[in-house]
């Protein structure tokens, strides 16, 4: 049976539109219920970070936000548009693909594991996405994307493969190839999670400078609560594929309301 | 009975033969480039979401694989032409061992296909790459590289498995091997020749894949 979509707007108006709106979105495994219900929002400009227990439903949120997943249940809205679901007679039926296609091309993602071409230099990787999806010329998307390993601080590994660089530099190199689509949102999974802990640094000073001097809608994962406590501009904790609690950085971390929240900041600051 | 073994023959068959290595290169040639491209069209047909399609080429790969080559090639060239494929000898053996190795060379590519990661195509989605690109640009590109050593395997494999074509009469080595011998009632010499040029081919072969495998690698920064 198709899902009753007709209590969802067919696209978000007024003065707050945000940039990303979970909508009552479920996500299901079978029986396991990985995300419940989820309303969340995100701003123009906003950093938001999720953390919480592992299996929460953390990366599945910006899973499906990448489209990576479908989801079973709800809607999720980018910049006022449905992302997951389209119109169709007035009514929202599930994205075909080349809606998708259309959809999507406002995010950009950065995994934990990198995942850089391998075949390809870090300048190629950073042009492949313009060139064969933006139908950029060859010129400009080199001219661009030299600018963004500069940003990035790669410029002069520019042409080395992936398999010469180290994770932090394969990282740095996934960031510029994400930014190099001019994406609204831009999504971060664990991207410090695969990494030593002596080049953790040189990846999360290129997102805190995308912070300060980008107005991008950024969505982070991260088990890294000192810097999710420095950059963002609110914090969610998810619990069991819901948000427990959420606030400012120095509310949530400072002074947690909810039990779990407690627990699980405790837990973390014991194992740090 | 003695070892006989006649040079003045053997120079004279010698030119005979090398003619006939040509032919037998020849048919190598075709019928592995036919069996490169098929090979690849039948390893992307099963990933395919149009499942009955999936399902037949499924079928087909392993129906060609398990009935042996001869009956293949005997079957296109005299069965052929009872549903109006009227073939010539060298048409009908292409197509044979053709169609024979691209459904190995499929097997092949669809290891290399499955140990591309996961994370390469979720990198191509969150790049907004179409379904064409990301195959022909990003996945294709990682898939060839591991599967080079067995494509060289079956590149030697269909050149050993040309003389199968002489029972349809293709002027290949065998074939002219047989003929000299039917002719002039002397085997050793022909025989023993067709056996040293195979080998003589074969081994350099072999050989040349490995140091071809170790450049391809390099060169897409495998390595």
């Amino acid at each position: 049976m198709m899902e009753d979509l007709s209590n969802y707007p067919l696209e978000l108006t007024g003065d707050n539109v945000p940039m990303v709106r979970f909508l009552k979105v479920t996500k299901r495994y079978g029986d396991l219920v990985v995300l419940d219900q989820l309303d969340l929002d995100v701003a123009e400009g906003e950093m938001v970070t999720i953390i919480g227990p592992s299996g929460s439903g953390k990366t599945t949120v910006l899973r499906m936000l990448m489209t990576l997943e479908t989801i079973n249940e709800g809607v999720i809205y980018v910049d006022g548009k449905p992302l997951t679901h389209m119109e169709k007679n007035g009514k929202l039926v599930p994205a075909d693909r080349k809606y998708l296609r259309k959809a999507r091309s406002q995010i950009g993602m950065c995994f934990q594991h990198f995942n850089l071409f391998p075949h390809m230099t870090a300048l190629e990787n950073c042009m492949e996405g313009p060139v064969q999806v933006l139908g950029m010329k060859k010129a400009e998307a080199r001219e661009r994307a030299e600018e963004l390993l500069e940003l990035v601080g790669m410029s002069d590994k520019r042409d080395q493969h992936p398999s010469r660089l180290s994770g932090g530099q394969q990282q740095r190199v996934a960031i510029a190839r994400a930014l190099a689509m001019r994406p609204k949102v831009m999504l971060f999974d664990e991207v410090t999670s695969a990494l030593d802990p002596e080049v953790i640094g040189e990846v999360t000073n290129v997102i805190r400078s995308l912070v300060e001097k980008h107005n991008l809608t950024m969505l982070m994962v991260t088990h890294q609560m000192g810097f999710a406590k420095d950059i963002s501009d609110r914090v969610c904790f998810f619990f069991d594929g819901k948000i427990e609690e959420q606030g400012a950085p120095e509310d949530l971390f400072g002074n947690p309301q909810k039990e779990r929240t407690q627990q699980f900041l405790s837990a973390v600051k014991e194992a740090d | 009975m003695g070892f006989n073994w006649n040079w003045e023959f053997t120079w004279e068959i010698l030119p005979k033969l090398m003619h006939a290595t040509l032919n037998t290169l020849m048919a190598a040639g075709f019928g592995y480039a036919i069996a490169v491209v098929l090979g690849m069209v039948f390893a992307l047909a099963q990933r395919t979401p149009y499942w009955v399609l999936t399902k037949v080429v499924r079928e087909f790969i392993e129906f060609i694989r398990s009935t042996p080559l001869i009956l293949q090639i005997f079957f296109v060239y005299y069965v052929g032409p009872q549903f109006g494929l009227k073939l010539g000898p060298w048409t009908a053996g292409m197509i044979a061992i053709g169609l024979h190795y691209s459904a190995y060379l499929s097997e092949v590519y669809r290891g290399g296909l499955d140990a591309v990661p996961k994370g390469q195509w979720e990198a191509c989605t969150a790049l907004n790459m179409s379904t064409r690109d990301t195959y022909w640009r990003i996945v294709i590109p990682q898939a060839i590289p591991p599967a080079l050593a067995g494509m060289g395997n079956y590149l030697v494999g269909i050149f050993k498995d040309t003389p199968m074509l002489s029972v349809i009469g293709v002027a290949e080595l065998m074939h002219t091997a047989n003929a000299i011998g039917s002719s002039s009632y002397r085997y050793l010499e022909p025989y023993t020749l067709v056996g040293i040029i195979f080998l003589a081919i074969s081994l350099p072969t072999a050989a040349l894949i490995r140091v071809f495998e170790d450049r391809v690698r390099r060169k897409l920064g495998l390595k």
